[in-house]
């Protein structure tokens, strides 16, 4: 790892005013990517701005149509937080799937929707449930926030503060985990709206990061079960081909996923 | 350089080292507790596995100064004096390990997810949370039925306090 400058501002505005005194400041949050980044020097901040610490960042708020998480809240606490497994269990299981124990007991939502690993979970929930991104300048909706692989809508400094979930009737996420690093092959999360709209997300799948998918959209919307996605075909054009799966056997994952998702909600 | 303190097995301890310092290299190269491991240095294989304020998470993906003013128990800080912690002991006694490369991370691990599992600890639950701590040697098997063994220890040793 090369020489860097850590600071642990006790609110977003220090923060903040830290990140623009360094020639190439980072956030960190949990620092479950960008330090093990950090140590392949694969990035060389000069100063490391630590989130994980400011109160106003943690802590789950849950209101009558909507479940608010504060961006340094870590995955094993929103996976283990009552108030979550009662409005949204989806989201609380999603939590649960992210890396293992100990990875959980330091990543955070923030973090993670922040790096926007096109193989991450949690951007999948928050397509999925269309929440909104909130800031320390703004709110940016979830349609309007992931810009491809690891490139988002924030701007140089801005802070993610919390993210905000709107309630939905029935919500599911299945993923088929990568079997050492346990990010996602392919995970899709389905979600139905209290109106009737469906929103379907998929993660690890497309080489341009989460993506909706349509057509099991319009499948789960005439007819919600898993069923109702037999028929349905998912084109393989776009999907990411590794070493572990080709883009045809991701294609086919995501109607998988999707059906063992919608079974998860009921 | 930064100075940090923190508590370490109990201890109070100040070291002034590099912001760059990892955890795990505070704990084993400055303060030579070497029972820490590093095994792959990506997070992922658990070897470097501590508590910090008792949640266990791998010291290798951790700067000091994210641990300063916390509190961190080792490998070297879970036995009383001889007597070693019932997670050891039942390591120990069902032979969960063979090199032990891998054991401090495990048995830190280990002793957490008693914690959060309480009594009802099942072979399935071990198998699944154990997923962040990878042995080369054992295939498991003694591994779990270490764990389990400690658990009924641990809830015994509990409700004698």
């Amino acid at each position: 790892m090369y020489e860097t400058t850590y600071h642990r501002p006790s609110s977003v505005d220090e923060a903040a005013a830290l990140f623009t005194k360094g020639t190439e400041s980072k956030y960190l949050a949990g620092g479950h990517t960008l330090i093990p980044v950090m140590k392949q020097r694969l990035a060389s901040p000069s100063d490391v701005i630590d989130l994980g610490k400011i109160k106003d960042l943690v802590g789950v708020e849950v209101f009558a149509d909507a479940v608010t998480i504060k961006a340094a809240t870590t995955h094993y606490d929103v996976a283990g937080s009552g108030p979550v497994q009662k409005a949204i269990p989806a989201l609380a299981h999603l939590a649960s799937l992210i890396g293992d124990p100990a990875v959980r007991h330091r990543g955070t939502i923030g973090g993670s929707i922040a790096n926007n690993d096109p193989a991450a979970d949690y951007p999948a929930a928050v397509l999925a449930l269309g929440a909104t991104i909130k800031t320390n300048k703004r709110s940016i909706a979830a349609d309007d926030f992931f810009k491809g692989l690891f490139a988002t809508a924030l701007q140089g400094g801005e802070i993610i503060t919390a993210v905000s979930f709107r309630i939905p009737a029935k919500a599911g996420y299945a993923k088929f985990p990568h079997p050492a690093s346990r990010f996602a092959l392919t995970g899709v999360f389905v979600a139905r709206t209290k109106s009737g709209d469906v929103r379907v997300a998929a993660t690890g799948a497309s080489s341009s990061g989460v993506m909706r998918v349509p057509a099991i959209e319009a499948a789960l919307k005439a007819n919600w079960s898993p069923g109702a996605l037999d028929g349905v075909r998912i084109a393989a054009d776009g999907l990411l081909t590794d070493i572990q799966a080709s883009s045809a056997y991701r294609a086919n994952l995501i109607k998988v996923m999707a059906q063992r998702a919608v079974e998860h909600a009921g | 350089m930064s100075t940090v303190k923190l508590t370490v097995n109990g201890k109070a301890v100040s070291a002034d080292v590099e912001d760059r310092t990892l955890l795990v290299h505070l704990l084993r190269d400055h303060l030579n507790l070497t029972g820490t491991h590093i095994g792959c240095d990506t997070s992922q294989c658990g070897a470097c596995v501590v508590h910090i304020d008792g949640r266990a998470v791998k010291s290798c993906t951790v700067l000091v100064g994210q641990a300063n003013g916390a509190n961190v128990t080792t490998i070297e800080g879970i036995a009383k004096g001889d007597e070693l912690h019932p997670m050891q002991a039942a390591f120990r006694d069902n032979h969960g390990l063979q090199c032990g490369y891998c054991t401090p991370g495990m048995i830190m691990s280990a002793i957490d997810i008693v914690h959060r599992h309480g009594g009802k600890l099942d072979e399935e639950t071990v198998r699944h949370e154990l997923e962040g701590n990878i042995c080369r040697c054992t295939g498991y098997h003694n591994i779990v039925k270490s764990v389990l063994d400690a658990a009924g220890r641990m809830k015994v040793a509990q409700a004698a306090e």
